[in-house]
């Protein structure tokens, strides 16, 4: 009882689950280090593969707009020279080489899903330990309107990337830029870069907030409250962006004086980053802000399209709610019934084709397809033929087994090598080999191979006086191998 | 007074049917087809006589109107029939197979739910429902949207058990599994959601339930009122037998719930 109190103690503990999944969006990044070694195009231990990850994610991230995110294209050139600076030696098409690898491993290209899985544990109310599983992505592939593919940074990767973001957006802003404009008041610019930045990824991540919000009304007028909820959201997203209009405009004045008159050149540099960052905030928000306008616009719009319609005149079933989400709720194993009844008696019919004869005669005499696609070729492999393998001929094989056969009476390693060197000196390294081998005989493989003796070699404590081997004169008998019926243990004797 | 059924009948009862085995041809544009549909309509013992006719085929009668023309289901073991086996052979075999068919059977399922997004729309012969492939995918991530919302309210751990994945709910593998993906050809993935409901969007215009409009938002369609018959007369109600006997049920308003963004979402 008491072990079941402390197993669910740290378990039960939601802080636990949070910070394993925390630990498992990093999980990936890791993977790429440990499997450089292993890729068979480069030797690609130069590259710090977990670095280029998260400048790659940054490069998503700072791409991410209200429509879009990045070009698969632009990412990779972006990360080009990150990449040429870890390892100038090398071409660019190794660097561009790796710049696609980390790019499909972040998306996970070649599963399914595009996606991670780490398995957790976690007790439930009954107490007992279960593994569940965490889905995650880090980058995100979305279809533009025209049909492009471009990729987003998920909340994983950005919390990833800048870390605890998982905070109120509000006040995480507010708190940023009353930081940045203390730092800058200071004159402390490397620190103030820093919080310019995490600003801008706040700002970035309330603006992927207020995209899900917007699409969700564009999807369907009815299921928003335009009454009173949307023209409050809509005052408070506008006074917030005045607001960080005006601070941030504030900040852009403050810095361009600061870089303006510093004489120090790092300085000066730091500064002009800022102004750089500051002043990408500042399209942002102008860019949030042409949003929110026209969102009474797609309002009115979409109330016009989607007529208002009277009771149902008939009893029918509601597609949506009595159907469809009922069925997203089902497990796997259940929705396969209701959804194959669906699409079964929805999918209309097939009917069979019935071979013409016009249209097999046709089909025979189609010219065979082109194949120039195949490779070529198969050329002729030149073999050379494999070096004897066999050491011993036969004849010094048999002559062996037979020196190496007593059943009767063990005979001494010194006495066989001696006879051996009479008839044949070769053979006499034969001897000595198959002497030691059976010093630590296999007999588990001797009875798997169903043989019924095998050389045994003992070791009495004699030394070997010979003028061509050394070490201890072994004693070596045949031993007969004895399948026992019930235990089937061999038997030596 | 009836009068005895002769080979003409018995040809013309079975030419109806055959009619209704070309989707795309309909009775305003083909005289012959447009008389049997009257004469179907008009004639209890040519209506019976050609749903016999149906019936030893493998077929069902679902309908028959000017508008629609004849519309067929097949039954069950039919030669007529499409199976999901066949249907989403073409997926590759890496993700469980069960997962593939489930998350097509929901894509025609929102296809059809967005078509006819109120009951009322489902009634109404005159209805004429648009669905595009990005706003069918975008329904089915929405309600997700809402069904974690709901998990992640109700403070349970929901995240899926790892050693029993058919356990998984549906709306999770829907969620999991990414919208596009990048391929070399510049072709649309597949194995992705909006890849599946293209690919299900192109097999209904080619059964004859969707008319492309054009390629705006992935490709945009319209619903043709052979499409609404078959949902109204058959699918539906089938599969929400399926779910009464699984125990969920869901009883309805006149006002419809696609409604992908409850007020507590925002």
């Amino acid at each position: 009882m008491r072990e079941a109190e402390l197993i669910s103690g740290g378990l039960v503990d939601e802080g636990l689950a949070r910070r394993l999944k925390a630990l498992a969006c990093t999980a990936p990044l890791h993977d790429l280090d440990a499997r450089k070694a292993k890729l068979d195009w480069a030797d690609a231990t130069v590259y710090q593969m977990a670095e280029i990850a998260l400048h790659t994610i940054d490069q998503v991230t700072i791409a991410m707009d209200f429509d879009t995110g990045a070009n698969h294209d632009d990412v990779i050139r972006r990360l080009q020279p990150f990449i040429a600076a870890q390892a100038p030696g090398r071409a660019a098409a190794e660097h561009l080489r790796v710049a696609r690898w980390v790019l499909d491993n972040l998306i996970n290209v070649g599963t399914a899903d595009r996606g991670f899985r780490r398995v957790y544990g976690s007790v439930d109310a009954s107490g007992s330990y279960q593994r569940r599983a965490f889905d995650f992505k880090l980058l995100i592939e979305l279809a533009a309107p025209d049909g492009e593919v471009y990729l987003r940074a998920s909340d994983e990767a950005i919390n990833v990337l800048v870390g605890a973001l998982d905070t109120d957006v509000e006040s995480a802003q507010i708190a940023a830029e009353v930081k940045l404009e203390n730092l800058i008041s200071r004159g402390r610019l490397a620190d103030a870069k820093l919080a310019a930045e995490q600003a801008r990824y706040r700002t970035v991540q309330y603006g992927e907030t207020l995209r899900a919000k917007l699409e969700a009304t564009r999807r369907d007028v009815r299921a928003v409250d335009w009454a009173e909820e949307i023209p409050e959201l809509l005052d408070s997203a506008l006074s917030h962006i005045e607001a960080r209009f005006r601070a941030e405009n504030a900040i852009l004045r403050n810095i361009t004086k600061a870089r303006d008159e510093a004489e120090d050149p790092g300085h000066k540099r730091r500064a002009a980053e800022l102004v750089d960052i500051v002043g990408d905030c500042i399209s942002r928000h102008t860019q949030l802000q042409s949003r929110l306008q026209a969102a009474g616009a797609i309002f009115r719009a979409e109330q016009d399209r989607q007529q208002f319609s009277g009771p149902p005149q008939r009893a029918t079933l509601d597609l949506f709610g009595q159907l469809l989400v009922p069925s997203l709720e089902l497990p796997l194993a259940d929705a396969a019934a209701p959804t194959e009844r669906f699409f079964h008696a929805a999918a209309g019919i097939d009917v069979p084709g019935v071979p013409a004869l016009p249209s097999l005669v046709s089909l025979l005499l189609r010219p065979a397809p082109e194949r120039d696609k195949l490779v070529g070729e198969v050329p002729e492999p030149e073999l050379v033929p494999s070096e004897t393998a066999g050491y011993y001929s036969d004849e010094q094989w048999r002559r062996a087994d037979e020196l190496l056969d007593l059943p009767e009476v063990p005979r001494r390693l010194s006495g066989l090598l001696a006879e051996a060197r009479e008839t044949d000196p070769g053979l006499v390294r034969l001897v000595a080999l198959r002497a030691l081998h059976s010093y630590s005989p296999e007999v588990g493989a001797a009875v798997r191979q169903g043989d019924d003796r095998m050389l045994v070699a003992v070791d009495d404590g004699t030394t070997l006086d010979d003028h061509e081997f050394g070490g201890a004169d072994l004693l070596l008998a045949t031993a007969r191998i004895e399948r026992g019926e019930g235990a089937g243990e061999p038997d030596e004797r | 007074m009836t009068r005895p059924v002769t080979t003409g009948d018995a040809e013309a009862a079975a030419r109806l049917i055959s009619f209704g085995m070309r989707p795309k041809q309909l009775p305003g544009r083909d005289v012959v087809y447009a008389d049997l549909v009257r004469r179907y309509t008009e004639d209890t013992a040519f209506k019976q006589l050609a749903n016999s006719v149906a019936a030893g085929l493998g077929l069902m009668v679902l309908g028959v109107s000017t508008q629609a023309g004849a519309v067929l289901a097949a039954t069950d073991e039919s030669v007529f029939e499409i199976k999901m086996d066949s249907y989403a052979r073409q997926s590759k075999i890496r993700e469980r197979r069960e997962t593939e068919k489930v998350l097509h059977g929901l894509v025609h399922l929102a296809t059809a739910a967005l078509g006819y997004p109120r009951p009322d729309d489902l009634a109404n012969d005159t209805y004429i429902g648009r669905v595009s492939v990005e706003q069918v995918d975008s329904v089915v991530r929405e309600a997700c949207r809402i069904l974690d919302e709901r998990v992640a309210k109700s403070g349970e751990n929901g995240d899926p058990l790892s050693d029993a994945p058919e356990l998984e709910q549906a709306w999770r593998a829907y969620a999991r599994r990414p919208a596009t993906a990048a391929t070399k050809d510049g072709r649309l993935a597949s194995d992705t959601t909006r890849g599946m409901v293209s690919r299900a969007l192109r097999f209904l215009a080619d059964q004859g339930f969707l008319v492309p409009v054009n390629p705006e938002r992935g490709g945009t369609y319209r619903t043709t009122p052979r499409y609404q018959v078959q949902v109204r007369e058959l699918a539906a109600d089938s599969a929400f037998e399926e779910l009464l006997t699984l125990g969920v049920v869901a009883v309805g308003d006149g006002a419809g719930s696609l409604r992908p963004s409850i007020s507590d979402t925002l």
